[in-house]
């Protein structure tokens, strides 16, 4: 099932008189379930792509459809609801509240959502989340109180607590060491795998690349090139081939 | 998102950050103080200086018996001689917006003790219920005399502050006895010092006594009768040390008992100069105004149309003081707590700008994972009203508790004022919402993107 598609999607940033395109008519399509990944060298539109596929923002011509409902005309109040109940996030610098506990970070996407839960409620879905990404014993701990990988761990326990289809992932291990970094992929794999959570990450680095089923490469602007990734980039996980 | 959740929200973010949220709440603790503090104090002092307007007399009402005239001469006011203790009895009865009321009767005479001698201003002839009309309760020495001795005329009177330097060379006259054209009245209490009227008249300068030792023992005639060539005494009783006779010779032969029995005189009531009286506020003076002349008409069975035989008079120029003063007092405490709040609000405005721009990546994530920008407008504000809010309660305490200090340390009068408190809560969540709306509704408008991009 095609779950998004893009139909001749532009972006043209409008700085003073000059017109700067960013996006020059893109056309993708992705299935639901697909491991996805965005690259490309800075400057090449990949964040500008993602910002719009993550409806932060809208594009300037084309259609993009996302699960059945062409979005690029929405209202900024529309895409807001549509982010909470369809797309989750995670980034690069975690952007977890400071001073406040990991249960509270999870639980707080659900206090912008359309369904109203209960206090004890939105914890006991938080707690279950937590869990799910192996922190139950880290649940009143303070973001200062734990590891980058657990602080990651968290961002995404935080991105799926609506049970969104979709899982936007920009530069997820960009603060990460490596093996964290191994860490917090395979859970992506498990993610995509177990639960069918379509994951669409932008990274600059290969081997994380080479963690997805897709690799769509950007430059300037265009698709350079829609492929599996290069068998051989990561050695270690081998699952990643077709 | 549900208020309740916001609220939540709101006092979360702050916990997050107490020092910030403590300094943004001070701006407006000291306002809400300042202005409770300000409104209790100025309303004590607002009513210590109503209440030293009024002891100058702004409450007090004054009747007088109107004039009379023969055949085209007139006698001038407080000529009649129709007022009667009676009368002041039954304003104080009937009146309800009379406080209190007391008949007098004025004499100026000689006054000796030892070897010294002086003619005071006034010498009135009264009752206790004086001391309450003039506001004039408090003695310096000594106590009032008593109803009793009113009823009994008994001789004994209060003397002002400069008849106690001048008579006694300002030793102690409790106890000692001055004559009144050679009467002796015991010294029992000394007013304490009023100093001048309004008119530069000398208020110390007075002798009270009950006014029926005045007017039998004393005058042996009302004013009235005393301003005019004939005398006309109206009571022939006389003092129990008739030493000397006090009353004018009379103009006519002495009537025999077997002549006052064949003509029987018209019995006469006692007549008084005027009636003092204190109206219960200034504002309900015009009320008492009406009351007396009605309570006095009926009484003097005077038919409609036709003039009053008395004169009420109000003193009109402390009155207006007194109204201008109030109103003085209550724009400058409104002043005073506009600025302070004013000052609180920007202090809170200016913390919450502070607090967006910091926070600028948090309202990026909240954006991001689905709040609206109303979401975000509604946290700021609720943020900022819960910190006025409690700024304010923290105000009230302050305020309460400074103005308490002021009353125990200062021994000022204070006045708590339950409209302040209700005031000074919602005026702070007022100035929550204005003051709070301009950095929430910045935070409002960021894009997402450029909100998740700040460093």
């Amino acid at each position: 099932m095609e779950l998004i598609t893009l139909r001749g999607i532009e972006k043209t940033y409008q700085m003073g008189d000059i017109a700067v395109p960013v996006l020059k008519g893109i056309s993708l399509s992705i299935r639901q379930g697909e491991l996805v990944a965005l690259t490309g060298s800075s400057g090449s539109g990949k964040s500008t792509l993602m910002n719009i596929l993550g409806c932060l923002d809208r594009p300037t011509g084309g259609e993009y459809w996302l699960d059945g409902q062409e979005i690029s005309t929405l209202a900024a109040d529309e895409r807001a609801l549509l982010r909470n109940r369809k797309l989750g996030f995670v980034f690069q610098s975690f952007n977890l509240l400071a001073r406040t506990s990991a249960i509270e970070n999870v639980a707080m996407p659900l206090s912008y959502g359309a369904e109203h839960l209960s206090e004890r409620e939105a914890r006991e879905r938080a707690e279950e989340m937590l869990t799910r990404v192996g922190l139950a014993d880290r649940l009143d701990h303070h973001p200062a109180q734990l590891s980058g990988g657990q602080q990651q761990r968290v961002a995404i326990a935080r991105a799926l607590i609506n049970h969104p289809p979709v899982l936007f992932a920009d530069e997820p291990t960009g603060n990460l060491d490596s093996k964290t970094s191994e860490e917090v992929l395979q859970m992506f794999e498990r993610l995509n795998t177990e639960d069918h959570i379509t994951i669409i990450m932008v990274t600059h680095d290969p081997k994380v690349a080479g963690h997805a089923n897709r690799v769509i490469r950007m430059q300037d602007g265009v698709i350079l090139d829609d492929a599996p990734p290069v068998a051989g980039s990561n050695p270690k996980t081998p699952e990643g081939a077709p | 998102m549900m208020l309740y959740t916001t609220a939540r929200t709101a006092f979360r973010t702050l916990r997050r950050n107490p020092m910030r949220a403590m300094l943004t709440t001070l701006g407006i603790v000291i306002g809400v103080g300042a202005v409770i503090a300000m409104m209790e104090i100025g309303a004590g002092a607002s009513a210590a200086l109503k209440k030293t307007i009024a002891s100058m007399g702004a409450n007090v009402l004054v009747v007088r018996p109107g004039t009379a005239s023969s055949g085209g001469v007139s006698f001038g006011a407080g000529s009649t001689t129709t007022l009667t203790p009676e009368d002041s009895q039954a304003i104080l009865r009937e009146c309800p917006a009379v406080r209190n009321a007391t008949p007098m009767v004025r004499a100026r005479t000689q006054v000796v003790y030892g070897n010294r001698n002086w003619v005071p201003n006034a010498i009135y002839g009264t009752t206790p219920a004086y001391l309450d009309v003039q506001d004039w309760s408090i003695l310096a020495e000594g106590e009032p005399f008593s109803d009793r001795d009113v009823l009994n005329g008994n001789r004994v009177c209060i003397l002002g502050q400069s008849l106690v330097r001048e008579l006694f060379d300002n030793e102690s006259p409790v106890g000692k006895e001055i004559r009144i054209k050679n009467i002796a009245f015991r010294v029992v209490g000394v007013l304490s010092p009023k100093g001048a009227n309004m008119m530069g008249f000398d208020q110390d300068d007075v002798i009270l006594a009950p006014w029926t030792t005045i007017k039998y023992r004393v005058t042996g005639a009302s004013l009235s009768t005393a301003n005019q060539s004939t005398s006309t005494a109206s009571d022939a009783v006389n003092s129990l040390s008739n030493l000397y006779p006090t009353a004018q010779r009379s103009l006519y032969p002495e009537q025999s008992s077997v002549q006052q029995a064949d003509n029987p005189m018209p019995v006469r009531f006692a007549n008084i100069d005027q009636i003092m009286l204190a109206a219960n506020s200034s504002a309900e003076i015009p009320l008492a105004v009406d009351q007396i002349t009605g309570v006095l008409r009926e009484r003097h069975r005077i038919r409609a149309g036709e003039p009053d035989d008395f004169n009420v008079r109000d003193m009109a120029e402390l009155t207006r003081t007194l109204s201008t003063t109030t109103k003085l007092m209550t724009n400058l405490l409104l002043a005073v707590a506009m600025i302070s709040l004013v000052v609180g609000g920007v202090g809170i405005m200016n913390i919450m700008l502070v607090s967006v721009t910091e926070r600028t990546r948090e309202i990026g994530l909240r954006m991001a994972v689905g709040a609206r920008g109303k979401d975000i407008l509604r946290q700021f504000l609720v943020e900022a009203v819960v910190l006025c809010l409690t700024g304010g309660a923290m105000g009230i305490v302050l305020g309460h508790g400074g103005s308490l200090l002021v009353r125990f340390l200062l021994k000022w009068p204070v006045e708590t004022s339950p409209t302040a408190i209700a005031t000074a809560v919602l005026v702070s969540a007022g100035v929550g919402i204005i003051f709070g709306f301009y950095p929430a509704w910045k935070a409002s408008r960021l894009d997402p993107i450029e909100a998740l991009r700040y460093e």
